[in-house]
């Protein structure tokens, strides 16, 4: 395993990455089934989510267990911009994603200065404050009316929905370009591998641009990137930001590609699935976190068919893998050299505790 | 009034559970650095357990449902869950302790996935109800006063808890082994020089933390009568937050988070939103951490990531 993994990696990368493409263009032609053509866009849309959240947990470091807010805020803008207004679905790809990283610089801001864990449960607590104000939508704001001065509010509040509460938004209108509307589900692969294929190489541009050794400098060390001149604050910023504004796209599609989008969709588990798909694969690579995105979202659904009989032992063998799969590859699957380098750094010179 | 007096009596309840839960996930972090992101679910193995337990002596084997017996339910199910903790800790964390922290993370969510679909395959999927009788036990004593209720149920958790978090932290301040703990927790070689088996150390807290955890869950259980195989989320979730609330790393801290974290939410219930209660208490914590990034309790260390 290891020695064909080393192998692989050897490949020049872009050669992959055409033969990845010519594959994956002829997919649903092979497949020919619309179960796995389904499983295939799901995988697009979390290989985006991975990748988006790859920036940040990733390049910059940052511990982000709250990504699923950015992903709920791009559906939602769909969603509501869609069913009120009738825009279409391409103009409010961008709208959702930049929405999305509006609402990532407001959060970010004023906790970059957190570190690790702290952040970590500070993201967590935004995701479920998005969660919860999905969930119970304008007229649940009802009491601001008790407060003495206010009670004009109750009325105006009472008729407001906007978010459609536990139920969600439906009828979201479905894409559309030069009169073709996409409807099958091979008509959603080819939309979402383009938008795959142009994530991947904007990622691999992003990796080796300024920004990105900034990012390399602020996690590897803080200190030092600040010495050298790095703006730590506004590269971190700008990592909340793309990250955040990608996941704001993926949601648009997500919401474009279900037509019925709910609070549930969005919990705390799809944010747990992210952070899972980003170390599982091997943080920082755009490889690993492909393969990550096949180890949590396509791996799942194989063990349904291979344990049709034991359905029910699914998650359970899922979980156990997910410890077995660290334990043996504490690094991932597919890491970069640079990280594995970190890793060992890590090991010969620290302790946990110190 | 009264209702004030109540929402505090219940915010309190509230926030002792939460912060028994939280010395688990704030001991570990001592040691380790490490979120134990199973120990809501070791809180849920907990509150089954403790169902479970209470079923089969009470109405397998027969015995009256009195307070020796919830004693004794409560040693067996603590005993069990700290086992569990400790084999988690064997398989799932003692590989990964110089990986570096994401991998950590990803294996405690593994586990934490895995022991919720172990309690859903072992127990059902559906709410499982601890039945009335077992209340009955405890005397229903009711004391009220200024407009608030206050049942001898009540009384005796709280006792529990703080019996508990009394004793954890005389433990930790003025004994030996407390002393081995927190020199563990500031740095392991420097322990190890002392001549403290720093691996001992870990297995202990992985005990001390499962099983406060567990008293916890039967607690919970008791008191609103009905658990769930996903409760573990719900209040892993709550007791993380209080542990940060106070500090992460601080005994104290844990136990003074825990009990604001139940009051803010009782309170937001009772006089804001029942719906709201969440965001409310994510929001307040967002305000104290971005006034105090460690936490109320937390010292000021330069750490280094």
């Amino acid at each position: 395993m290891n020695d064909f993994l080393a192998r692989l990696r050897r490949l020049d990368e872009r050669w992959g990455y055409f033969i990845l493409v010519v594959v994956a263009l002829l997919f649903p032609i092979i497949v020919r089934s619309d179960r796995w053509i389904q499983v295939a866009n799901f995988f697009f849309i979390y290989a985006m989510l991975g990748l988006s959240l790859n920036i940040i947990l990733g390049y910059a470091g940052l511990f982000q267990l709250g990504h699923a807010a950015f992903y709920a805020i791009g559906a939602y803008t769909t969603a509501i911009l869609s069913t009120h207004f009738h825009i279409p679905v391409f103009v409010l790809l961008p709208i959702g994603g930049i929405l999305a990283a509006v609402f990532a610089i407001l959060l970010s801001r004023p906790i970059l200065h957190l570190r690790g864990d702290y952040l970590c449960i500070v993201t967590i607590g935004f995701a479920e404050i998005v969660r919860i104000a999905l969930r119970n939508d304008v007229s649940s704001l009802v009491f601001l009316a008790n407060i003495p001065g206010l009670a004009f509010l109750k009325e105006k509040l009472e008729a407001v929905v906007i978010t459609g509460g536990p139920n969600g938004i439906m009828g979201i209108a479905r894409p559309r370009i030069f009169g073709l509307v996409f409807r099958q589900q091979w008509h959603y692969f080819y939309l979402f591998l383009a938008f795959v294929a142009f994530t991947i190489f904007a990622m691999r541009r992003l990796e080796n641009s300024r920004l990105g050794r900034a990012w390399t400098c602020v996690r590897e060390d803080e200190l030092a990137a600040e010495a050298m001149g790095i703006d730590t604050v506004k590269a971190k910023l700008l990592a909340f930001a793309l990250g955040a504004a990608w996941a704001g796209v993926a949601g648009s599609l997500y919401a474009s590609w279900v037509t019925v989008i709910a609070p549930e969709s969005f919990r705390f588990w799809e944010a747990v699935i992210m952070f899972c798909i980003v170390v599982l694969g091997g943080t920082v690579t755009i490889p690993g976190v492909l393969v990550g995105t096949i180890g949590m979202i396509v791996l799942p659904e194989l063990l349904r068919e291979a344990l049709s009989n034991i359905q029910q032992w699914r998650m359970l063998i899922f979980g156990a893998a997910m410890i077995f799969m660290m334990v043996v590859r504490p690094e991932g699957l597919w890491p970069s050299q640079r990280f594995r380098r970190e890793l060992e750094l890590a090991r010969e010179t620290a302790a946990p505790g110190s | 009034m009264g209702q004030l007096l109540q929402q505090l009596l219940n915010g309190l309840t509230i926030g002792s559970f939460y912060a028994l839960i939280a010395l688990g996930y704030t001991m570990v972090y001592g040691v380790l650095k490490l979120i134990n992101f199973a120990h809501g679910d070791l809180f849920m193995l907990g509150a089954y357990l403790g169902l479970v337990t209470l079923m089969g002596l009470v109405v397998n084997v027969g015995l009256s449902a009195n307070l020796l017996i919830f004693i004794l339910i409560f040693l067996i199910v603590m005993i069990v869950v700290g086992t569990v903790g400790v084999i988690l800790e064997r398989i799932a964390y003692r590989p990964l302790y110089r990986a570096g922290r994401l991998p950590g993370i990803v294996s405690a969510l593994g586990a934490s996935i895995f022991l919720q679909n172990g309690v859903m395959l072992l127990y059902g999927a559906r709410y499982r109800t601890f039945p009335e009788e077992f209340k009955r036990a405890v005397p229903e004593v009711m004391w009220t006063f200024g407009g608030a209720r206050l049942t001898l149920m009540q009384v005796m958790m709280l006792v529990i808890s703080f019996l508990m978090m009394a004793s954890l932290y005389f433990f930790v301040n003025y004994t030996r082994v407390g002393t081995a703990i927190r020199a563990v927790a500031l740095d392991h070689d420097t322990a190890r020089l002392m001549g403290i088996d720093v691996n001992r150390i870990i297995v202990l807290v992985f005990i001390i933390g499962p099983a406060l955890g567990a008293a916890g869950g039967i607690m919970v259980g008791l008191f609103y009568g009905r658990i769930y195989f996903t409760l573990g989320w719900s209040y892993g979730i709550k007791a993380f937050t209080a542990a940060i609330l106070g500090g992460i790393g601080n005994i104290p801290g844990a136990m003074v988070g825990g009990l604001l974290l139940g009051l803010i939410e009782a309170l937001a219930t009772g006089f804001v939103s029942d719906a709201w209660k969440n965001a409310i208490a994510f929001f307040i914590l967002v305000i104290i951490l971005i006034l105090r990034p460690r936490g109320l309790l937390g010292e000021r260390v330069a750490e280094k990531l």
